[in-house]
């Protein structure tokens, strides 16, 4: 059996976490992916935000900076920025990543910085009690949105591809293999790559949406994440209630601290 | 060196010097967003950075640039941001991060008129109380003040050393007045000033605990990828960097916060005290307007009138005991400032009503004249 | 040298705080005095009012402000009106005679010439405007020498532009030249 005691800081358990969480799934995965890779955690840093999903770095045994509300990806910009040879993943939540942080979520993209950002969209804010996020679908129900969301959510992986981003894939935990191996490509990606990582909140999101029991919300992930070549082909009243799920993008560009120490040489030389 | 200009004589602006400090600090890292009148700050860095093998980023707004800065600090290198009145009322809860997670960095602010939009290229000295309090919650904060292109030069360079001493955000102020002078500097020659840098760990990974309480009351952080893997967090921690709800260690690391700078304040409070000796009056003036009171000085003092002149260049922590010292000796204090008198309350407050303090506010946008406080002195005389 | 204090006013766009510039950088580097150079501007970079003030003296410069001025230049009728009531008895106002129609009144010397048409029609540029009119202002006032100016001329304008700027300074100071004769 993999040993991931070894990757963690068993001495801040129990977890935070409640029941039926998919986070902790999503940790187990990133730990291995990161065994596989025999990635230096010394040379690596994990950033996050404020929420469920940005707790994830304190059970790692690994640098970890937990910043303010939204801004994981302007600290992370700037940890990378002045070290590029640490690797840099940051963990952020469907609140954090497309509401108060949105605007950092489109230029971290476009600027195609090398960060690994894991994505996790359990469609509400957790932490905070049930309120409704940007990702929240329409018609769910949440603590500020008593009577049903009215809001469309984001297509929040689509929103990276459209702002630069060189990689870009939507798991989910019950598909857990499939959430490791992208995690995996994300992590040996050049350049800003995104995995949106459904997962469920039956506490804040299931009990307000007729799946309070945690498996209900595992069976909704089975039965609706949709392989994205299948997803393509289905008409509109077919995808009603359905989420894709693939590798979205997958390019190679121009990284950004590349470009940078490029520019460093050649003022250098003038 | 390869930006070696000691011992030259430049013109420059005073947003030009405190980047050309700042290089000399060891300042390797600028994050920024453009605003008016501190922009000149970042043009300059734009150019000097990459070729030191520095950065600088133009992030996508102020929250975001004062988040790259701690980033940047956190990853060993010595950081700068530069922002005016509205973007530093946007920087404040990463202000308030690096404080609490005692990161080093500096945050340069060119003051304008406000509140809000307010007077985008005037000068005022209106954010004096908000670099104290501009954050939420309660900690102890460093922050300077220049004069001058020289003096923009030199608290750069301070503002860095105090920043990685104490591992604390240190705020230089200056106002668009100062920001925007040409004047000479004469640049120092290395030997001429020191330069601070934040310790190391001296145990190993294992032992290391960042937030231990040590006597000097300032933690020792580690670097990003030298082996020390710790915790950074914005929430109350206990020694390891981790999260606690217990209050004792809360309240502990809470009053550390502001008692690792006052038990520090003989270090770091500088005053510059001009024909003070025999004054009557005292003049107590920053920025800008200290230039206008050392014209006002020589005036009164061909008028026969005996005047003086109290200089903080560092505003908080605020210089209390020397005021009081001073307020002592003397009948009252003249406080003139671009604003409604933000620091003439720290210095009524110190002379705890003994002393008269005569307030001089301009909030116009335009500066105070050595006439005016003149005219105010002659009249309190 | 006691304290001199100049104005040069105009609006944004017209170069008056890179000619501000240059005469303290002729002042402080070029002739060893001590020159402080402040701006005013309005929100945008093009139009509007814009003053650039030089305080120079041999001693030290305290307040960095123009308070009485010695010496105004005025590209405009709005700037002209605006700041000629703050020269002191006998100061030199020198002005664009294409734009200030109107002339103020007061104790001062007012010099006159088409510094703007200069530029355009013997240099070949407008956007030489305000070295033409440090050419004038050069001749007129003898504060700093015609060699320093025209150093700290050529230390600031861009590569290739420096025959360009220096005709416009020559241009600028033969009109000087005519307007004192």
């Amino acid at each position: 059996m993999f040993n991931y005691l070894e990757y963690i800081r068993e001495s801040n358990f129990p977890h935070i976490w409640c029941a039926g969480c998919g986070d902790g799934i999503i940790l187990k995965a990133l730990i291995r992916a990161i065994d596989k890779l025999g990635m230096s955690r010394d040379e690596s840093v994990m950033v996050s935000g404020i929420g469920c999903s940005s707790r994830t770095p304190g059970y790692m045994d690994i640098n970890t900076l937990h910043t303010t509300h939204g801004r994981a990806l302007p600290f992370a910009t700037g940890v990378k920025l002045a070290n590029p040879d640490l690797k840099v993943i940051v963990i952020t939540g469907d609140g954090d990543a497309t509401a108060i942080g949105g605007n950092h979520f489109i230029h971290a993209a476009r600027r195609n910085i090398d960060l690994t950002v894991l994505l996790y969209n359990n469609y509400i804010y957790g932490m905070t009690g049930g309120q409704c996020s940007p990702m929240t679908p329409v018609g769910s129900k949440a603590s500020t949105a008593q009577h049903g969301n009215l809001e469309p959510s984001f297509n929040t992986s689509g929103l990276a591809i459209a702002a630069g981003a060189s990689f870009v894939a939507r798991t989910d935990v019950y598909h857990v293999q499939q959430c490791e191996k992208f995690i995996s490509k994300a992590l040996q990606k050049k350049g800003f790559s995104l995995v949106e990582i459904m997962t469920p909140c039956p506490t804040a999101y299931g009990r307000r949406n007729k799946m309070a029991n945690p498996v209900t919300m595992m069976e909704w992930l089975k039965d609706n994440m949709v392989p994205v070549a299948k997803y393509d082909k289905m008409t509109d009243q077919e995808r009603e209630g359905k989420v894709s799920a693939g590798i979205l993008c997958d390019i190679d560009k121009a990284e950004f601290t590349a470009e940078y120490d490029k520019l460093i040489k050649k003022v250098r030389t003038e | 060196m390869e930006n070696d200009s000691s011992g030259q004589i430049r013109m420059m602006q005073g947003n030009q010097a405190c980047a050309e400090g700042a290089l000399a600090a060891g300042c390797r890292f600028f994050a920024g967003y453009p605003i008016t009148p501190s922009s000149e700050i970042a043009e300059h860095l734009s150019v000097a950075l990459p070729k030191l093998g520095g950065k600088f980023i133009q992030m996508e707004d102020e929250i975001a640039a004062m988040g790259a800065i701690i980033g940047a600090s956190l990853a060993g290198m010595k950081s700068l941001t530069a922002t005016s009145g509205p973007g530093f009322s946007l920087k404040q809860e990463n202000i308030g991060y690096a404080g609490m997670a005692e990161v080093p960095c500096v945050v340069i602010n060119v003051m304008r008129g406000g509140p809000s939009t307010g007077m985008p290229t005037l000068p005022a000295q209106m954010d004096v109380q908000q670099a104290r309090w501009g954050s939420h919650g309660d900690r102890g904060v460093i922050v300077l003040v220049a004069d001058s292109a020289q003096e923009s030069y030199e608290q750069t360079i301070r503002a860095f050393n105090l920043a990685e001493k104490y591992m604390t955000p240190v705020i230089l102020l200056l106002d668009e007045i100062v920001g925007h002078t040409t004047e000479k500097v004469i640049i120092p020659e290395r030997s001429e000033y020191e330069i601070i840098d934040r310790k190391k760990p001296d145990l190993p990974p294992d032992k290391y605990l960042p937030y231990r309480e040590t006597e000097d009351l300032i933690p020792v952080l580690a670097t990003f990828g030298t082996g020390y893997k710790y915790n950074v967090t914005g929430l109350c921690h206990n020694e390891t960097g981790f999260p606690t709800n217990d209050p004792a260690i809360i309240g502990a690391q809470i009053k550390r916060l502001t008692d690792k700078i006052i038990i520090h304040k003989k270090d770091i409070i500088r005053n510059r005290m001009v024909m003070l000796e025999d004054a009557e009056i005292a003049i107590f003036a920053y920025g800008s307007v200290a230039r206008s009171a050392r014209s006002a000085l020589a005036k009164c003092r061909e008028a026969g009138i005996k005047a003086g002149l109290f200089q903080p260049t560092v505003l908080w922590p605020f210089p209390e005991d020397d005021i009081r010292e001073v307020a002592g000796r003397v009948k009252g204090f003249v406080v003139p400032e671009m604003n409604m008198g933000q620091m003439a309350r720290e210095v009524e407050r110190a002379c705890r009503r003994d002393t008269p303090v005569h307030r001089l506010n301009r909030v116009d946008g335009q500066p105070i004249t050595p006439g005016e406080i003149v005219d105010l002195i002659k009249g309190v005389v | 040298m006691e304290r001199y204090e100049i104005r040069l006013s105009g609006s944004g766009g017209q170069g008056l705080i890179l000619a501000g510039k240059i005469l303290a950088e002729a002042a402080a580097i070029y002739e060893g005095l001590n020159a402080v150079q402040t701006q005013s501007y309005g929100p945008e970079a093009r139009g509007g009012a814009s003053k650039a003030e030089v305080v120079i003296s041999d001693g030290e410069i305290e307040y960095p402000k123009a308070i009485e001025l010695d010496l105004l230049l005025a590209l405009t009728q709005e700037s002209c009106l605006k700041y000629s009531s703050d020269l002191k008895k006998g100061g030199i106002l020198i002005i664009d005679s294409s734009f200030v129609k109107e002339l103020p009144k007061g104790d001062f010397r007012i010099y006159s010439a088409p510094i703007n048409e200069i530029a355009v029609d013997k240099v070949g540029k407008a956007v030489v405007t305000n070295i033409v009119a440090l050419g004038i202002l050069t001749k007129i006032s003898k504060v700093i020498s015609e060699d320093s100016v025209k150093k700290a001329i050529l230390a600031r304008v861009p590569k290739g532009t420096e025959e360009l700027n220096m005709k416009a300074f020559d241009e600028g100071f033969k009109a000087g030249e005519e307007l004192l004769s």
